[in-house]
């Protein structure tokens, strides 16, 4: 009698959960039609936003002190793509650029090299060259970044450009429009070509979550992606407001997450725009603890993209070892 | 790479503990006239915090005769906007004195200081600005065009909130113009005595509040006396039955908010994430000394496995430990006794056939400590389905209809609380209507506010606190 009552919405399929779920579950088979496709991403378990909302408020009140604090800024030097994606962008400042990405603060040996340097296409040849003989890797954005409102040649040419040039890591937007308009298959079709293309580089994929609206959209796009092939989700182009917000970053690290569960592989998330300073990125290395656990503290499972933020973890770390603060000018600025 | 956070403990001298407390009667602490004393603990080390008064008859009757007086000449003709004044400085004092106020609760009663300083001591601030914008209003409220407050007010509480709960008592029955003695918990009584404190420093007159501490003699002194209007009482079903049976007969006026073995009822569609994050939060805040805690797991059998092994990965990520340290999860079990109680009830579902799953996490030498604790293979008819532990130990039962969802979740002498989590709010509403319970959350648990009633029913007591409902515990609307 109660049962009868209860009418499924269309398509909500949520039997398949524990199905599709499962370590080992064959997701080849949720790819195979647009209406397999629809159905699996539909069928994932909701996010309820004041639940996620309230657990990311949460963690970030944890305090974190002394040692944990060294070792946390550290980490996040390590995991910073230095980015610069400005119109006016010129040769001369991203050769600063990857100076600094190089060594953040010549005063200070201990301080790491951090992972990237983020540009255009036409400035990937510009910072390979100055990153030669380091560890930083070169990423650029491709693929009509950032609107994604391109043709899907223009798209491909977009990125092989940038391989051409040297890059080792490409970040690609998703078509919003057609995720919107719930057209899932060709997102999908466009990140696998990308994914072709790029070879051996280092993918990720940007959702642009700040246009997404809710944070079941954020969740499918990232299965979306990770379906895909990419290596990495990201939250955010930096060109739209929000872009990170510790939130969206919960529901993509529980995505990562359930996604290694199912197929074993480990997707790194990376967060970008508007993280600004060192208290926000302990609070998001407090999410990834918590939420992913230690596989994932490494720079090949977070990044941060940002500029402004490696100068104000450079000042907490000295800030650290002198207990006292230093001058925003006694570090260089892009 | 493996991080480890370093101890942040929260500083305590903020606090400044007297070696002894007196009774809080007509506006100033006394020594107890045929009174003993007793000790409060500090759960987490087995330290004496303090030697504080265990108020006798004579002192109870001081106390009742203080809170007569002062009903009759100083706050029951005051007007509505003259009380609210007070109970509007009591608020700002509580939020001036918010840091004291949660280091004290922390020390005393053995919780985590991240819920001492976010939940308790906000929630007691919000009960009397909340109350306070009432009393001049009371005309208003549905109980007739000039309701009546009901005199001298006898309240007892409990443990687990011990300064919240003297909020939810005293706020309401000040803003409806009663005068009150209240006696808090045995174990936890040293924040009721800052909130004395911060009475005397809000210029409340005296006899008002006051504050006799002690045993469960003293609250027998007080619900038996003479002189009380009404008992409004928060705790043990046990006690509260005996409370009933003690005022049968007489005048008294009687509120009761009990036990509870809250359902909390997850269906396969529900937001899983979020859903174990409501589980854990239903039954591990405050090491489950909640009495609407969720420490029945109702979750439906198809995903009950998944539920399950999600929950034990977010268990091990629970920090057990000092209270006082900023990043502390679960703190300590309020008493030895409630420690063995606890320990007790669960070896008793394993005798019933329980499988037991603790977080394997490193407990403290000293102080009461019990890992956060998982039973499944539960059944109806054990004792851990039935009884309240009252600490950090879930029973999971599963259903495959929602019929039988609505059937395990009110086969229960209680009915405090209980939750639904679903994506599909329509069964909400169902679910709702459905439970026997006084509290229902939709997609979320424990949540609290001043302005929404709380009460159960059955043997979880009757009467609401909170809302406008929490007026009429303490307005002769009869």
């Amino acid at each position: 009698m109660v049962t009868s009552t209860r009418v499924e919405p269309a398509g909500s399929g949520y039997a398949q959960w524990p199905a599709m779920l499962v370590p080992g579950a064959q997701l080849s088979e949720v790819m195979a039609s647009e209406a397999m496709l629809r159905r699996f991403l539909s069928g994932l378990p909701g996010v309820d936003q004041v639940g996620t909302e309230l657990r990311a408020g949460a963690l970030s009140t944890r305090s974190i002190k002394s040692d944990a604090k060294l070792w946390a800024l550290d980490m996040a030097v390590r995991m910073v793509d230095l980015t610069t994606l400005e119109g006016a962008d010129t040769d001369g400042k991203v050769m600063s650029l990857c100076a600094k990405a190089r060594r953040p603060d010549p005063a200070n040996p201990s301080v790491p090299a951090v992972a990237a340097v983020c540009v255009y296409p036409d400035l990937v040849a510009v910072a390979k060259d100055s990153l030669a003989g380091s560890t930083v890797q070169v990423a650029a954005v491709a693929t009509a970044f950032p609107s994604g409102r391109a043709g899907r040649q223009v798209k491909l040419a977009d990125v092989r450009w940038a391989l051409e040039a040297g890059a080792d890591e490409i970040d690609m937007v998703i078509d919003r429009g057609a995720f919107l308009s719930g057209r899932y298959n060709m997102v999908l079709d466009e990140i696998r070509a990308v994914r072709e293309v790029c070879g051996a580089a280092h993918l990720k994929v940007i959702l642009e979550t700040g246009e997404l609206e809710t944070y079941d959209n954020v969740k499918r796009a990232a299965w979306l992606a990770m379906l895909g092939g990419a290596d990495f989700v990201k939250t955010s182009t930096g060109k739209v407001s929000p872009a990170a917000t510790l939130p969206v970053a919960l529901v993509m690290l529980e995505a990562v997450r359930d996604f290694h569960e199912v197929t074993g592989r480990r997707v790194g998330v990376k967060v970008a725009g508007g993280i600004r300073k060192a208290k926000d990125a302990l609070r998001y290395l407090v999410l990834v603890n918590e939420t992913v656990g230690e596989a994932w503290l490494d720079p090949s499972g977070f990044r941060f993209g940002a500029s402004s933020l490696l100068n104000d973890l450079l000042m907490q770390w000295t800030k650290q070892q002198l207990h006292c603060y230093v001058r925003p000018d006694d570090f260089s600025q892009e | 790479m493996h991080w480890e956070y370093a101890p942040a403990p929260q500083a305590q001298d903020i606090v400044e503990l007297r070696p002894s407390y007196g009774l809080f009667i007509d506006g100033e602490f006394s020594d107890p006239d045929d009174g003993t004393s007793l000790e409060t603990v500090n759960p987490a080390t087995e330290q004496v915090l303090a030697r504080v008064a265990a108020a006798g008859p004579r002192d109870v009757d001081r106390a009742v005769t203080a809170a007569r007086r002062a009903y009759q000449q100083t706050w029951g003709p005051m007007p509505g906007r003259e009380r609210a004044k007070y109970l509007f400085r009591i608020a700002r004092l509580v939020q001036e004195r918010a840091r004291e106020l949660a280091v004290l609760e922390t020390l005393d009663n053995g919780k985590p200081i991240r819920e001492s300083r976010d939940m308790d001591i906000p929630l007691v601030a919000a009960h009397f600005f909340y109350y306070a914008g009432w009393a001049d209003k009371l005309e208003y409220a549905g109980f007739g065009p000039s309701p009546r407050p009901l005199g001298v007010a006898g309240q007892i509480i409990p443990w687990n909130f011990p300064l919240l709960m003297a909020a939810w008592k005293l706020a309401p029955a000040l803003a409806a113009g009663n005068t009150c003695v209240l006696k808090p918990a045995e174990t936890t009584p040293l924040t009721a005595l800052l909130l004395a404190e911060i009475i005397q420093q809000a210029d409340v007159p005296p006899g008002v509040v006051n504050i006799v501490t002690g045993d469960g003699l003293t609250g027998e002194e007080l619900v038996l006396h003479d002189g009380v209007d009404k008992i409004a009482f928060t705790g043990s079903t046990e006690v509260g039955k005996r409370i009933q049976r003690a005022v049968a007969g007489t005048s008294k006026h009687l509120t009761l908010e009990l036990g509870g073995k809250g359902a909390n009822i997850v269906f396969e569609d529900a937001p899983i994430d979020q859903a174990i994050e409501g589980i854990v939060n239903g039954i591990y805040f405050n090491q489950g000394h909640v009495c609407c805690a969720g420490s029945r797991l109702i979750v439906q059998e198809s995903i009950a496995d998944a539920v399950i092994d999600r929950l034990k990965r977010r268990l091990q990520t629970l920090r057990l430990g000092d209270p006082l340290d900023k990043n502390t999860d679960i703190g300590a079990i309020n008493s030895p006794g409630q420690l063995d109680k606890i320990t007790e009830l669960t070896a008793s579902g394993i005798r019933e056939g329980a499988e037991r799953w603790s977080s394997p996490c490193a407990l403290p030498d000293r102080g009461y400590w019990f890992p956060p604790t998982i039973l499944t293979r539960v059944s109806q008819s054990h004792r851990v389905a039935r009884e309240e532990i009252f600490g950090p130990v879930l029973s999971v039962l599963t259903f495959r209809t929602t019929q039988e969802a609505v059937s395990k979740a009110n086969n229960t002498p209680y009915g405090l609380s209980a939750g639904v989590w679903t994506e599909k709010g329509s069964r909400i509403l169902w679910m709702a209507d459905q439970l026997r319970a006084g509290v229902i959350w939709g997609n979320t648990y424990n949540r609290f506010d001043p302005s929404s009633p709380f009460g159960g029913i059955r043997e979880s007591g009757f009467g609401r606190e909170g809302g406008r409902h929490g007026l009429e515990a303490y307005l002769d609307v009869r």
